[in-house]
């Protein structure tokens, strides 16, 4: 088999197993750090497909890129808000176990 | 940007075993803070698969971003709620966790079939712009994207305010509710807890 380049569907099926692992730690996480940090994941996953698509599929007018830009951008806003929130709770409960915030379970 | 196409199957199956075998380091290792600087390691990989799609914007982009800013934020909140507890045990966490990870490979393996058996309609040359891609994005930002462009901006400064409010102390010299005057230690000399867990 005689490759001209790396296929696309190998961009993919990374991306896809990235998602999956950012999905069972923000399940199976008590840590709220890392649940921040299996978001961050899970963005990074959709990153890597939008380039991969823009790379191969809209290579002229690159607007994956432009996405993956945007992405990037509310990406930040999400992590500084995401801390601010977590040290407001840590203030307020001196945990940060996840299983601990449940005032709005019925 | 052209690389010998072996040499770009050794940089992208290594940088994806790194991408993979991080995450999941991230989402399975004990210690909070290794998981961390991992996270560090799979956002550099991920600027690496970047390059090898020729992006080299994006890629500095993902650098600065996320390695610079994100993951440094990270380590400091770390840093500040770092404290040794031990969890209450939960007595159905083993079925949680099978029926948490049986839901995450059903998902995996209906997404990589559909990696796999769907046909892209691959446009060819690839990589045509090439270098070019840089003046192109800014090109997008200030032409069509002109809008979210400017609206990002707005989103950043409202992140911004809202996360200084979020974190700040309170300002006022009595609390609300209970009238008394309010500490302005820092975290570790912590006041009462207000909302304890009673059970």
């Amino acid at each position: 088999m005689n490759l001209e380049s790396i296929p696309l569907q190998a961009f993919l099926v990374v991306s896809s197993a990235l998602f999956c692992i950012g999905i069972w730690g923000l399940l199976n996480s008590r840590n709220a750090v890392r649940v921040l940090m299996s978001i961050e994941l899970m963005l990074n996953a959709v990153n890597i497909n939008l380039m991969a698509f823009s790379s191969y599929i809209d290579n002229n007018l690159i607007q994956g890129q432009v996405f993956t830009i945007f992405v990037i951008t509310v990406a930040a806003a999400e992590a500084a808000v995401g801390l601010a929130i977590l040290l407001s709770l840590y203030r307020n409960r001196v945990t940060v176990d996840m299983e601990s915030f449940n005032l709005l379970k019925w | 940007m052209s690389i010998a196409i072996t040499t770009q199957f050794i940089c992208f199956t290594v940088l994806s075993l790194v991408v993979i075998i991080g995450a999941l380091g991230v989402v399975l290792l004990e210690s909070i803070v290794y998981s961390a600087f991992l996270l560090g390691g799979v956002f550099m990989s991920v600027a690496g698969l970047y390059l090898l799609l020729n992006a080299s914007f994006v890629a500095a982009a993902q650098v600065l971003v996320y390695v610079g800013a994100v993951n440094v934020l990270i380590i400091f909140a770390i840093m500040l709620v770092n404290k040794k507890e031990d969890l209450k045990p939960i007595n159905d966490i083993k079925s949680r966790r099978v029926i948490s990870t049986s839901i995450c490979l059903t998902l995996l393996s209906l997404l990589i079939r559909v990696d796999l058996t769907n046909v892209w309609s691959l446009s060819s040359p690839q990589n045509a712009i090439g270098e070019e891609s840089t003046i192109r994005i800014g090109e997008h930002l200030f032409s069509d994207y002109l809008l979210p462009f400017e609206v990002a901006s707005v989103l950043l400064l409202m992140a911004m305010i809202g996360a200084i409010v979020l974190a700040r102390r309170d300002v006022m010299s009595k609390d609300i509710s209970t009238g008394l005057p309010v500490d302005q230690e820092l975290i570790e000399k912590s006041s009462e807890p207000l909302l304890t867990n009673k059970n």
